[in-house]
C-alpha cells in the first residue's frame, strides 16, 4: 500500500458501495466479490490517478466487475434474468445501506466466527488474506468460511430490519478476541463501531463505542516491554490515552442520559470509573459494585458475578470478596485467579500461592498463564522471605 | 473461535475397539482409511474450520544442549518410549462441543474390516490470545 493512498478511507467506502450494488439488484455474494475486486483495483490505480469522486469510481468499477462475472456465466444470467446494462437507480433506501450490511453480516443464522469474518470483509473491506492472517488460519479456510457465510445469508432480504444486539456482539468479539497481526483488529473494531453509531440511533451502539474507546485508551499501559500483562492496578496511568478517554466518556454520558441502560453502557461506565481514578487507590469501588449489580441484572452472566466479587473485595475488603466468591461455581474460568488474588489480600499466602498455581494451569491464554505463574512464584517468595 | 489440537498416537493412547495394526489390513482397507482422512480434511476446509494437518515419522531422537562450544547431545531412539505421537490435526471452531464432535468423527475412520477404528484421540485446546476486556 503506497503512502499516497489512505487505505482506511478507501475501506470506509466499502459498505456504501456494496449497498448501491445490492440496491441495483445484484445478489449480495456476487456484489461483495465485485466490490473486493474494485478495492484491489483502486489500490493499484489511485496513487497514479486519484479519482475526483472515489465512491462513484468504486461503484462504476464494482458494477462493471459484477456484470463481467455475471456475463461469464451466461446460463446463470438467463436463469436469474440479471440485466447487463446500466440500471435505473433503485428505489431510495428507507434504511441506511451501511446499517443493513451490518445486520446482514451479523445475521443470527451465522456462527460467531462466520459473522466476524463476513463483517470484516463486507463492511470492513479487509481482504480474505488479511482476515486469515488476523485469525491465524489458512487463507483457503477463511475463504471457505466467508463464502459459506454468504450462502447462509443469501436468502435474507436486504431491507429487513435486523438485530442490533447481534451486530454489537460481533464488533465486541472483533475487538476482544483478536490476535495481534498486521491488521489491528482493535482499531478496526473501533472504526466499525464508530461507523455504526453514526448510522443508528441506539444507546447501546454508543455504549459499545464508549467501552471500546475507554478500554483501548489503556492499551499502551497494558503490556510491559517484555510483552507480559500489567494488571490494571499496576499500570502507569500516565500512559493512558486521555483523548480516547475523553471521547469515550462524552459518548457514554450522552448514551446514559437517554435512560435506556444496556450491558455495554454498564461495562463502559465501569471502564470510565477506572479511567477517572488518578491512582488505583482512588478508584471508586463502591460505585463500581453498583454498576456490576446493574450488569448482573442485565446479563445474569457468571463471568460478571465473578468480576463483581473482585469489586466487592476492593469495596468491602477481601473477606467480603471471598464470601461473595464462595456463592459462585468454582469451575468458572478465572475463578481460581480471583480466589488467589483475594486470599493474598486477606493475608492467606499459603492458600493464595496454591490457587495462583492452579489458576495458571487452568488459564486459557498464554499471557494470562505466564502472569499467574509469576504471581504464584512471587507469593511463594513472600512466604519464604 | 478457538483452536484445538487433535492428537493421534502410535503408542500411549488407550487401546481402540478395532485394534488391528495397519500392516495387517488389506490394501483396500488402507485406501479406504486414507480416503476418509483426506475427505475429512477437505470437508473441514469447506466449513472454514481447517488449520493444519501433519503426520510424523515414528522414529526420532532425543536432543539436548551439550554445553558452551559443544555439539548437542543426542540419544535414542528409544523403542520403548511410552507415548509416541503419530500426527495431528489443528482445527479452529466456535465451541469446545464442536471440537469434540469433530474428534469423534475423525476417530470413526475405517480400519480392519472397514469398521471404524474408534481410535482414542487426544483433544487439547490451544492457549489463545488474551482477551482485551477483563473487568
Amino acid at each position: 500500500m503506497t503512502s499516497s493512498l489512505d487505505e482506511v478511507l478507501l475501506r470506509s467506502l466499502t459498505p456504501s458501495v456494496l449497498g448501491v450494488l445490492v440496491r441495483r439488484g445484484a445478489d449480495f455474494a456476487a456484489a461483495e466479490d465485485a466490490v473486493q475486486d474494485a478495492l484491489v483495483e483502486a489500490v493499484r490505480a489511485w496513487p497514479a490517478d486519484p479519482p475526483r469522486d472515489p465512491k462513484g469510481w468504486l461503484v462504476t468499477v464494482a458494477w462493471r466487475r459484477f456484470l463481467d462475472g455475471t456475463r461469464a456465466d451466461a446460463a446463470r444470467r438467463r436463469r436469474e434474468g440479471v440485466l447487463d446494462r446500466e440500471p435505473a437507480p433503485g428505489p431510495a433506501p428507507t434504511v441506511d445501506d451501511t446499517l443493513q450490511l451490518y445486520f446482514l453480516c451479523a445475521h443470527p443464522s451465522l456462527t460467531p466466527s462466520s459473522a466476524v469474518a463476513l463483517t470484516l470483509r463486507a463492511v470492513g473491506g479487509l481482504t480474505t488474506r488479511q482476515i486469515a492472517q488476523a485469525y491465524l488460519v489458512p487463507e483457503a479456510t477463511m475463504a471457505q468460511r466467508i463464502s459459506r457465510a454468504k450462502r447462509t445469508v443469501s436468502g435474507v432480504r436486504f431491507d429487513q430490519p435486523g438485530d442490533v444486539a447481534t451486530v454489537l456482539r460481533v464488533l465486541y468479539l472483533v475487538f476482544n478476541e483478536g490476535y495481534s497481526g498486521d491488521v489491528d483488529l482493535a482499531t478496526e473494531a473501533i472504526r466499525l463501531a464508530r461507523q455504526l453509531a453514526a448510522v443508528i440511533d441506539h444507546p447501546e451502539a454508543q455504549g459499545l463505542l464508549a467501552l471500546l474507546l475507554l478500554t483501548h485508551a489503556r492499551r499502551a499501559a497494558r503490556t510491559a516491554s517484555d510483552g507480559s500483562l500489567v494488571p490494571l492496578a499496576e499500570q502507569d496511568r500516565g500512559r493512558w490515552d486521555t483523548e480516547s478517554i475523553a471521547e469515550g466518556v462524552d459518548i457514554l454520558q450522552a448514551a446514559l442520559a437517554r435512560d435506556r441502560l444496556g450491558e455495554f453502557q454498564a461495562q463502559a461506565a465501569i471502564a470510565a470509573l477506572h479511567a477517572d481514578a488518578p491512582t488505583a487507590e482512588e478508584t471508586d469501588w463502591v460505585q463500581i459494585v453498583e454498576w456490576y449489580d446493574e450488569l448482573v441484572r442485565l446479563t445474569d452472566s457468571p463471568v460478571v458475578r465473578l468480576n463483581r466479587a473482585v469489586a466487592v473485595g476492593e469495596a468491602d475488603g477481601p473477606r467480603a470478596g471471598l464470601a461473595t466468591l464462595s456463592t459462585l461455581d468454582d469451575s468458572l474460568p478465572r475463578h481460581a485467579a480471583v480466589a488467589a488474588y483475594l486470599s493474598e489480600r486477606a493475608g492467606d499466602l499459603a492458600t493464595a500461592a496454591g490457587l495462583y498455581a492452579e489458576a495458571a494451569r487452568r488459564a486459557s491464554n498464554l499471557a494470562e498463564r505466564d502472569h499467574l505463574v509469576r504471581q504464584a512464584a512471587r507469593v511463594n517468595a513472600r512466604r519464604s522471605g | 473461535m478457538a483452536k484445538y489440537l487433535l492428537l493421534k498416537h502410535y503408542r500411549g493412547a488407550p487401546a481402540p475397539a478395532n485394534d488391528v495394526p495397519m500392516d495387517q489390513w488389506t490394501p483396500e482397507e488402507i485406501s479406504a482409511h486414507v480416503t476418509y482422512m483426506d475427505d475429512f480434511a477437505a470437508r473441514l476446509e469447506s466449513t472454514g474450520e481447517f488449520v493444519d494437518s501433519q503426520a510424523l515419522a515414528p522414529e526420532g531422537m532425543w536432543v539436548q544442549y551439550g554445553g558452551e562450544g559443544r555439539p548437542p547431545v543426542t540419544d535414542g531412539p528409544f523403542a520403548e518410549t511410552k507415548d509416541l505421537i503419530a500426527g495431528w490435526m489443528v482445527i479452529d471452531v466456535d465451541s469446545h462441543q464442536r471440537a469434540l464432535e469433530l474428534a469423534g468423527e475423525l476417530s470413526a475412520a475405517p480400519g480392519a474390516g472397514g469398521r471404524p477404528i474408534h481410535e482414542w484421540l487426544e483433544v487439547r485446546p490451544f492457549l489463545g490470545a488474551a482477551p482485551t476486556i477483563t473487568e
